[in-house]
């Protein structure tokens, strides 16, 4: 049997989707209260990594395949890099020329959600890569690997 | 606001024997639950220093890193600390730091530090005064890290993006030759 315990198992599956709402809101909320992308992002990751931990990694990588993490990955860091340069329509680099709205609401301060949207994407993702490299280096031990590289 | 210099020094020296701690400790786990623990009550600093936004990157970040290390320890075969202190590095790194204060020494000798207690608040001064009506976020941290210094989370990202692809380059084995086909080919 692949991961840990039903109990283990039970839990995880109940707490995975609070997780991801919980980071979801650490993002959307990032230009009002403490929080932003980079953490949200991280909070996310851990929801996979946790799902990851519990179910081993088929389980996980059905709800997000590797493919799919490397796209995302690289998306975030392209939109980040896109919104920076909308700026230079109004004059220059990162310049925030999105609309302002209102003050102390969520559709407000311009440029700052999405770009914190985009790190989410861009941070999470690419921790979720890490640990699942650690998981496909698991699949062979340790030893055996030095025991190849040595002649 | 409450006096929370005793909490603080409390924290400090609990960081200071874990740091202690992880360096000495003989075994890999120890180290790694050990630097974890200096981590957390690092973030427990934050939050009564009021720096809720590092407080909560600093908590998830940090067990994110024990999971990645702890997983990354038990998969050794053998986590014992054999080799004992480096006489050689210790004297290298000695003769380093000599060098930077020396350097530093050098530099701002000339110049001169701003007096004691009146920091250079010639930017941060423009940041807090014109945070909020110039980028209409509530959360001040956010206007700095991603309007006034986007630039710099530009850079932090893509330091990320080159440490992954490096890991992933450096870790999976399923797509590159063995040393069998290297040799034969």
């Amino acid at each position: 049997m692949k991961g840990m315990t039903l109990i283990v198992k039970t839990i995880s599956d109940f707490v995975v989707a609070f997780i991801v709402v919980f980071g979801a809101y650490i993002v959307l909320y990032g230009h009002l209260t403490p929080g932003g992308g980079f953490s949200g992002g991280v909070i996310i990751a851990c929801a996979f990594i946790l799902l990851m931990l519990a179910h081993g990694k088929d389980v996980a990588f059905s709800k997000l395949s590797e493919r799919a993490a490397h796209i995302l990955d690289s998306a975030g860091a392209i939109a980040f890099l896109v919104i920076g340069w909308i700026g230079v329509v109004g004059g220059f680099f990162f310049l925030n020329v999105f609309g302002r709205g209102e003050q102390f609401r969520l559709l407000s301060s311009g440029m700052i959600l999405p770009a914190n949207i985009a790190i989410a994407f861009k941070v999470g993702s690419s921790l979720f890569l890490v640990f699942s490299a650690l998981a496909i280096f698991r699949r062979r031990s340790f030893r055996s690997m030095i025991e190849d590289e040595l002649p | 606001m409450e006096n929370i210099t005793p909490q603080l020094y409390t924290l400090l020296v609990f960081m200071v024997v874990g740091s202690i701690v992880a360096i000495e400790a003989r075994n890999l786990l120890s180290a790694v639950i050990s630097v974890s623990a200096v981590g957390f009550a690092l973030s427990v600093a934050f939050l009564f220093l009021g720096a809720p936004d590092i407080a909560i990157t600093q908590l998830v970040v940090e067990i994110l890193v024990l999971i990645i290390l702890i997983r990354g320890t038990i998969l050794l075969d053998n986590t014992a600390i054999e080799k004992g202190r480096d006489t050689l590095a210790m004297v290298a790194s000695l003769i380093f730091f000599g060098l930077i204060l020396g350097f530093g020494a050098m530099i701002f000798g000339s110049t001169g530090f701003p007096e004691f207690g009146e920091p250079l608040m010639r930017v941060s001064r423009v940041y807090v005064q014109t945070g909020l009506p110039a980028t209409y976020a509530a959360n001040i941290v956010a206007a700095v890290i991603l309007d006034f210094r986007a630039y710099d989370t530009l850079g932090e990202a893509s330091v990320l993006f080159a440490a992954i692809l490096g890991a992933l380059a450096l870790l999976r084995r399923s797509g590159s030759a063995t040393r069998e086909e290297v040799v034969s080919a």
